[in-house]
């Protein structure tokens, strides 16, 4: 027995260098997980990115079979869909996985890059990987918001009118532009199908081609972690981090622990609360898109109503989307911005943590007045949490190279 | 400080609540709709295909699925639900020309299926029970004002009038509002009953709008306990694997 375990070993083997000798499979096992040395210092925050590429795996595969029943059709669009929560056999989980999917995708994002934000993980020499990442998120948005108007409801149809009308703002070619994404001279069938191949083949390409060079990128440099620190800078006679640990089979196991725990939130909603109340799945995309009745309250999905207060809260017209579009570009430049002596929020002041968290509740209010009706009160509190928003830039590009640190230690904390 | 900061945020983002647009699901007294009651399905289903389907269909539902789901043979459900000449495998469609019920009702009666999604049981529930008839001698409601429906159920509910009651709104206006409805004719049922009617449609309806709704939540307790118990295993893994880390 002992001699046939011994002979089956010494085949995978030779096969193995058939391979390497042809393909350096080996060699690119080593050098991204087996031999690829992360902090040991990893906490919560770093579950999201691979959270975050699951869910991009799970869109994919879900999307594969809804695209196999649905019609991107103005006339069947609504009516495939219901065909898949009805009558395909588990079409209904299907589709409540990509629903569900979609939601938690910007969940794991905004905390992965406020995590970035916590730890400075944007700052030198990381400054492409944020740059890839802002690209990712810009890709997201528009994957989110082509597919959020396949079903075709009344949120659908006016939510999409409301964002391609915002293009018209723009002087002279705006009129141009928006039947351009049109293709067509109002929100048509010509729309739909359009979007419907930029959301199964255009996006889907670009987020998975920058995934790619997310990963690169970070694999070139090492991860970042919560102190902040370079744990190339201390590494043992053998060449290795003294505080670095390889990918696998560490970090393979804590994010399989990491999987889990974030899939019973993810069937939770699946099962349970698809709808979230409205805020994952809105009540009134469950009537057909009609473009002769515009519903009482037009909003984005949760996860866009941030920035669609910023809009709201600026009273011009081109001037809000122009305020809307530097919210979300200003986002591109946190490297330069960023100019504390520290990385990580652990070794900063009391002011910048004070700073930090006032752009947290700026964003989250943002979202939460997004969806509201807009009373009069409301619109003054969106310009108030618009100020701080914007503010968060320029006081921590002031601030930052000022403000008091505490001494970083040279080897990461526990 | 960092209780201090946590206590400086959280009073922050509390502050000032969203006053939102009231739903208006909460302005209305709970329906106490059980989807999971199958015998509340069945009466709803019966009291839909009697006074709804005539003119408002459920075209994405099939017969056969309502057999299955609610627990009735397709026997019976052809000899007792289905009334058009439809097979079991149809959809639960209409005869009526959507050109002639605009002109009878100056709108086309609208697509049931998935009202139950878009309006939610409690509306369901408070509009079935806010019909009365206003002082034109006309149908009203208290959910749609002014709407084109008559009251189909008023055999089974009777005749409701509204009571007013003046509200002066904080910039002075003063205006009558309903305080409440008022059964002035009875009906073939007692109000307890009719309640129990109007519940049963809006389960039934809840239903409809999602049919897979009986047992999505089933099947979600089995993944999430199976769930739950693999994250147990995958947590004493890392712990086993880190035990060199630490």
């Amino acid at each position: 027995m002992a001699k046939f375990a011994d002979n089956m070993a010494k085949r995978a083997g030779a096969f193995m260098n058939w391979v390497d000798e042809r393909l350096p499979v080996t060699e690119f096992w080593d050098a991204h997980l087996a031999k690829y040395y992360a902090p040991k210092n990893f906490n919560f925050w770093y579950y999201m990115g691979s959270l975050a590429l699951l869910v991009l795996v799970m869109q994919i595969f879900s999307g594969l079979y809804l695209a196999m029943h649905y019609k991107p059709s103005a006339t069947e669009a609504f009516a495939s869909v219901e065909y898949i929560m009805r009558d395909v056999d588990w079409g209904w989980m299907i589709r409540y996985m990509h629903s569900t999917g979609s939601s938690f995708f910007f969940v794991l994002i905004y905390l992965h890059m406020f995590r970035s934000l916590l730890y400075g993980s944007h700052r030198k020499p990381r400054e492409l990987l944020w740059l890839f990442g802002m690209v990712l998120y810009l890709l997201l948005m528009a994957e989110a918001f082509t597919g959020y108007v396949l079903p075709w409801g009344q949120m659908s149809y006016w939510g999409a009118q409301v964002i391609i009308n915002l293009f018209g703002a723009i002087p002279e070619v705006g009129e141009t532009l928006t039947q351009w994404i049109r293709g067509d001279y109002f929100l048509s069938d010509a729309t739909l199908n359009r979007f419907f191949a930029f959301h199964v083949v255009a996006f889907p390409l670009g987020l998975i081609g920058f995934v790619v060079l997310h990963l690169a990128a970070l694999h070139k440099t090492g991860s970042n972690n919560p102190d902040g620190i370079e744990i190339k800078k201390n590494k043992g006679a053998d060449g290795i981090p003294l505080d670095g640990i390889p990918f696998h089979p560490y970090y393979t196991v804590k994010d399989i622990f990491g999987v889990a725990l974030f899939l019973i939130l993810f069937a939770a909603v699946l099962f349970i609360w698809p709808e979230v109340g409205g805020l994952f799945l809105e009540h009134d995309n469950f009537v057909p898109a009609d473009p002769l009745v515009t519903p009482e309250h037009i909003k984005p999905v949760w996860y866009f109503t941030p920035f669609y207060a910023i809009l709201k809260a600026v009273p011009d017209k081109l001037m809000g989307v122009i305020t809307m579009g530097a919210s979300v570009v200003i986002l591109v430049f946190i490297p330069w911005l960023d100019r504390s002596p520290v990385n990580s929020i652990r070794y900063k002041s009391v002011w910048d943590k004070v700073l930090l968290g006032f752009f947290a509740v700026a964003f989250v209010r943002l979202g939460m007045l997004g969806m509201a009706e807009g009373t009069p009160a409301q619109v003054w509190e969106m310009r108030l949490w618009t100020t701080v928003y914007f503010m968060y830039f320029v006081m921590l590009y002031f601030m930052s190279p000022r403000s008091k640190t505490k001494p970083v230690p040279d080897r990461v904390t526990h | 400080m960092k209780k201090n900061m946590a206590r400086l945020l959280a009073a922050a983002m509390l502050s000032v609540a969203v006053n939102g647009p009231v739903p208006a699901s909460e302005t209305t007294e709970p329906s106490g709709v059980d989807v999971n009651d199958i015998a509340s399905l069945q009466r709803g289903a019966k009291w839909y295909v009697n006074y709804c389907l005539s003119c408002h269909s459920a075209s994405y539902m099939r017969y056969n699925r309502l057999a299955e789901d609610l627990g009735l043979g397709e026997e019976m459900v052809m000899q007792n639900l289905v009334f058009a000449d439809a097979k079991i495998g149809d959809t639960m469609d209409i005869a009526m020309d959507p050109g002639q019920a605009k002109a009878w009702f100056g709108t086309t009666p609208p697509d049931l299926s998935l009202v139950g999604r878009s309006r939610g049981s409690d509306w369901l529930y408070a509009y079935l029970r806010g019909f009365y008839m206003d002082e034109n001698g006309a149908w009203n409601n208290t959910k749609i004002p002014d709407l084109s429906m008559p009251h189909v159920l008023w055999q089974l509910q009777g005749i409701q009038t509204p009571v007013y009651r003046q509200e002066t709104s904080a910039s002075g206006f003063t205006r009558e509002v309903i305080d409440h409805l008022e059964l002035q004719t009875p009906g073939l049922q007692s109000p307890e009953e009719y309640a129990g009617t109007a519940r049963d449609i809006a389960a039934f309806l809840e239903y409809l709008g999602e049919p897979a709704i009986l047992k999505r939540k089933n099947i979600g307790e089995w993944v999430i306990a199976f769930l739950v118990l693999f994250t147990f295993l995958a947590y004493l893994l890392k712990a086993e694997y880190w035990r060199d880390v630490h």
